[in-house]
């Protein structure tokens, strides 16, 4: 095995540059899952380090491993007793009533003599100093370790025979040692019956003896001798090298999957990279089909052939050296997956069958039978209403419309197919090779395999207008449909994923430049949905749906540095449905609020609104005729009336346009000629006419301004 | 056979299948009720099962809706149980030093019994050889002690000892015998017979029936008083209400093996199923092999 750079190696270098003491502990259990040793290794550190650090006991460095068998924690320079401190405490005032000095005595377990008098500002009191000795670190150590042991936060845990102990599978012994220049020492604990010691054990079959250990090198070195690597990355590493060299030895490459790498590396103590051939009959197979094969069922690594692109061998990973290097657990290995991989081609060509045959027909008519949800119907139904809204909506995405309902037509109809019943991660992609298998356009067999998408945020969002109108189709009747029957998501349980549809409508019509209203794309799904099923509901789901999808945006547009208000300001505005033309507006915005101008201009705005609407309440009347320039008196004055005209003239034309930054800069230059006018002029004038007509001015800046966003709603 | 007489040496009772259609070992009673309650047990034995939706009329090479299973079960789970266990792997041929045996995370839970542990599945080699699981709750009831359950699935262990690919070439005895029998040659008749009986033919309403005649008869037992009127004893009739219990339990296999259960169905029987269940544990606790002390007379 090649020495690799890692944080174990780290550890040891570490390690050797110190005199303090240093700690040692290994919980040794029945094996582990994969799945958790990481974490489980981070938790014991983070249990046992900030136990320490509370009692007092600060340390240098502290590294954690784990194996399927084994969690291990080194900590070193370690202080050997916590600090002695001096506690004061101040008590009741000299003289104070009995009851309070007893309380107070009590508390500190003092006597009166041994506290102390000092002069305050309001006259003597008393004071207690408390000494509190320091502490031996093995003492620290049992107490902060019996804590971490019975507080672990395991996913799950489990009771063995008569215990009451809580751990993820039996805890069998625990090596718990302190170790310095002049020795070890085994730090005494017992937890229900399992006693601290100084041994562990090797590789389950290879070294399974005991032996004892002095300090964490010491460990590290017996435990390799002992045919156990602890470092989980370095397991990882020396599999991935050896892997792939053997893969090139051969011409060939080893398909990169680093969630499989780190659970096969958890599953095994001592690795040993075994690489084999898939049976030649297997290998016309999907490829994507023999790698989730492989992998879910049997752990395997895909290793693809460059020249054919095709997956024609695979990797294991043992847990053991064998006498015959092996060939017996690759024997073994091998007939198990031509097993799988049989019923793997049996699926396939069954699928095949129907799909060629009866172009997939059957498996739409059995969805028929597949409950979607038992208000809103079957699959079918389902698909149905998919296939009728993508007609819609596929000219405003620039799709064909029979393009898009074929495609919405077969794109679920694989969930009927074998191989997706066997493998459910494999749905869409099936969906495509059948549909390709049956003839259909490659559009078609592309949205089968991209409608689903995107189904996270940072899921490719698909571009082929087909693939688009399918996705948005799904996911809108998806959403409709559990908004008809007031099933929607509340605090943190949504089952169906409706936030995550709406986030995929979102990039679908963002990233896509779809240019609709939310109202006018889902509205036919609604109508739909009301007569396919009878429901009571009426369109008013539309508004409550709008406002969720408003919700998802502010969540989607935070991430990309545009705030809560700023939106807020713009879905206040008409036409917000149309999420393309919110989104712009909002940009347009945010950067004009970016500029000193922009900034300063929300002030006169509300400055000019609040006056307004405050004179407007006291009068009982709303000043909105157009204000008259010849009544202007100061310059400033005048000034506004020149700029809101110009301004007027230039957001007017642009947010016909959809050309939301230039009217948001015309809209900023009002910053000047408004804070002047507010600087120079008194509005409430003692001659009811001007006065009157500033207070029509004012009005003039709120329509003006209130026509490109609702700066109401904007903080500042 | 092997397996039998090792675990009979360390210390099972070996016990004889139970006379019941059943979906797994864990089923028998003598695991499902004795795992329950404080007293000790241990037992070990071969439970021939039955999953009417895994026939295959007898083509599949390892899937037959009639097979057999050997079960181990211990209570309180020894310390050296993984080691005892890979004893029985080495005493049925299994040589450790050219075999990769691993211990996979694999929870187990089964709604109708109302129970679940933790524990693994068994590799050898990548394949699944047995079930391991320490019992956490049996019929509703935390397992105190707990339990260790072995499970064996002996067709896969015979194919991998004898070196088969297809189950049905395994020879059923001597293969020199005058009259040479194959495990397909004794059951792959009735597979299909049966494959054809679940799938298509068994009448569904006689089923139901049948199914409800179980759970009433369940429930109307364990309403029964507690001393006997006729002996004057007390005794709980918490094994013939479950045997009721495993009935149903079949009869709702066979029903979703017709296809006549949907989705939204099917979870409403497991729920029934499993409420006569924990209805027998209950029971179960309260008789003297569940731990059961009379209080004492005043």
């Amino acid at each position: 095995m090649t020495e690799q750079p890692s944080a174990l190696n780290a550890q040891l270098d570490r390690q050797k540059a110190t005199d303090m003491p240093d700690l040692l502990i290994e919980l040794f259990s029945e094996e582990i899952p994969a799945r958790m040793q990481g974490k489980a290794a981070e938790d014991l550190k983070k249990l046992v380090t900030n136990g320490l650090v509370e009692a007092g006991l600060t340390y240098a460095s502290a590294g954690a491993f784990s194996t399927p068998r084994r969690l291990a924690l080194s900590v070193e320079g370690l202080l050997a007793e916590s600090p002695a401190v001096k506690e004061e405490r101040k008590g009741p005032k000299v003289g104070a009533p009995e009851q309070a000095m007893a309380g107070f005595l009590r508390s500190t377990g003092l006597t009166e003599d041994q506290l102390e008098a000092r002069d305050d500002k309001k006259g003597q009191v008393w004071f207690a100093v408390i000494d509190k000795p320091g502490r031996p670190a093995a003492e620290i150590v049992a107490e902060v370790l019996e804590h971490a042991v019975r507080n672990f936060p395991w996913p799950k845990s489990m009771r063995w025979g008569t215990g009451a102990l809580r751990w993820v599978r039996p805890l069998h012994s625990i090596l718990c040692i302190l170790s310095d220049e002049a020795g070890a020492e085994v730090v005494d604990l017992n937890i229900d019956g399992i006693a601290s010691g100084n041994t562990t054990q090797g590789h389950r079959f290879m070294a399974p003896d005991a032996f004892s250990v002095t300090s964490f090198e010491d460990y590290a070195v017996k435990l390799k001798r002992a045919k156990v690597v602890l470092d989980a990355s370095e397991r990882a590493d020396h599999i991935w090298a050896d892997a792939t060299n053997q893969a090139f030895a051969q011409g060939m490459e080893v398909v990169e999957d680093r969630g499989l790498l780190a659970e096969v590396a958890g599953l095994v103590e001592w690795p040993v990279v075994l690489m084999g051939k898939i049976e030649e009959q297997f290998l016309d197979l999907p490829p994507e089909v023999l790698k989730t094969s492989m992998k879910e069922h049997q752990k395997f690594f895909s290793v693809r052939n460059p020249k054919t692109g095709r997956i024609e061998q695979y990797v294991t990973v043992a847990n053991i050296e064998t006498a015959d290097q092996g060939a017996t657990i690759l024997a073994g290995n091998g007939r198990v997956l031509s097993a799988r991989l049989a019923d793997g081609a049996f699926f396939w060509e069954n699928d095949l069958r129907i799909a060629k045959g009866d172009k997939m027909q059957p498996w739409i008519d059995a969805l028929e039978n597949v409950t979607f949800h038992n208000k809103l119907g079957s699959q079918k139904e389902r698909i149905e209403r998919i296939a009728a809204l993508a007609r819609e909506i596929a000219p405003a995405v620039g799709a064909d419309p029979d393009l898009a309902e074929q495609a919405a037509r077969v794109a679920k109809a694989d969930l009927s197919s074998e191989m997706v019943y066997e493998f459910p991660e494999l749905q869409g992609l099936m969906g495509r090779y059948y549909a390709d298998a049956a003839g259909m356009p490659a559009e078609v067999g592309a949205a089968c395999e991209e409608h689903y998408s995107p189904l996270g945020p940072s899921d490719d969002v698909p571009t082929a207008p087909v693939s688009v109108t399918v996705a948005l189709a799904d996911k809108i009747d998806l959403l409709t449909g559990f908004w008809a029957i007031d099933e929607k998501p509340t605090g943190s349980k949504d089952p169906f994923a409706l936030r995550r549809a709406a986030l995929g409508v979102i990039r679908l019509l963002l990233e896509n430049d779809v240019e609709i209203g939310l109202k006018t794309l889902w509205k036919p799904s609604v109508v739909m949905l009301i007569s396919q099923l009878k429901l009571s509901g009426d369109t008013s789901i539309s508004e409550d749906l709008l406002s969720f999808f408003h919700d998802r945006l502010k969540v989607f547009l935070k991430d990309k540095g545009i705030r809560h208000d700023i939106i807020d300001a713009c879905i206040a505005m008409e036409g917000s449905d149309d999420l393309n033309l919110l989104v712009k507006r909002a940009e347009a915005l945010s950067e004009a609020l970016k500029t000193d101008d922009g900034e300063n201009l929300i002030q006169g705005f509300k400055r000019a609104n609040n006056i307004l609407s405050k004179e407007e309440e006291k009068d009982g009347v709303s000043y909105e005729l157009d204000p008259d320039p010849k009544f202007a008196e100061g310059d400033e004055e005048k000034a506004l009336f020149k700029a809101l005209d110009t301004a007027d003239g230039v957001i007017k034309p642009a947010m016909g346009q959809g050309d939301f930054a230039t009217a948001m800069a015309a809209m900023a230059q009002l910053r000047g000629p408004i804070d002047a006018f507010f600087e120079a002029t008194q509005v409430n004038d003692d001659n009811p006419i001007v006065r009157r007509n500033r207070l029509c001015l004012l009005h003039r800046i709120r329509v003006i301004c209130g026509g490109v966003a609702d700066l109401t709603k904007v903080d500042g | 056979m092997r397996l039998q007489n090792y675990w009979a040496a360390k210390g099972c009772a070996v016990m004889q299948p139970y006379d019941m259609e059943v979906g797994a070992g864990t089923f028998h009673p003598a695991t499902t009720l004795r795992s329950l309650g404080a007293t000790p047990w241990a037992a070990a034995y071969v439970q021939p099962s039955r999953r009417p939706t895994d026939g295959r009329y007898g083509d599949s090479p390892n899937r037959w809706q009639h097979y057999y299973q050997f079960q181990v079960i211990i209570k309180p789970s020894p310390p050296d149980l993984q080691e005892l266990y890979l004893g029985s792997l080495e005493a049925i041929g299994i040589d450790m030093g050219v075999h990769d045996i691993r211990f996979v995370e694999d929870d187990w839970e089964s709604p109708t019994l109302g129970a679940w542990g933790l524990g693994w599945e068994v590799w050898c080699d990548g394949m699944e050889v047995s079930q391991f699981t320490y019992f956490q709750q049996v019929g509703g009831h935390d397992c105190k002690p707990v339990s260790g359950e072995l499970t064996y699935g002996l067709e896969r262990l015979a194919m991998y000892v004898l070196g088969f690919d297809d189950g049905n070439e395994m020879p059923f005895n001597d293969p020199d015998a005058p009259i040479p029998l194959t495990y397909g040659d004794v059951f792959r008749e009735a597979e299909a017979q049966y494959a054809r009986w679940n799938f298509d033919v068994a009448d569904t309403d006689t089923l139901l029936q049948h199914f409800k005649d179980a759970e009433a008869e369940c429930a109307r037992i364990l309403a029964e008083p507690a001393d006997d009127p006729k002996t004057g004893r007390r005794i709980v009739m918490a094994q013939p209400a479950y045997d009721q219990c495993i009935k149903a339990s079949h009869l709702f296999n066979l029903l979703d093996a017709r296809g006549v259960i949907s989705v939204t169905e099917r979870q409403a029987y497991i729920g029934r199923v499993r409420t006569l269940t924990v209805a027998c544990a209950d029971a179960f606790v309260q008789t003297a092999a569940g731990g059961y002390t009379p209080e004492p007379a005043a």
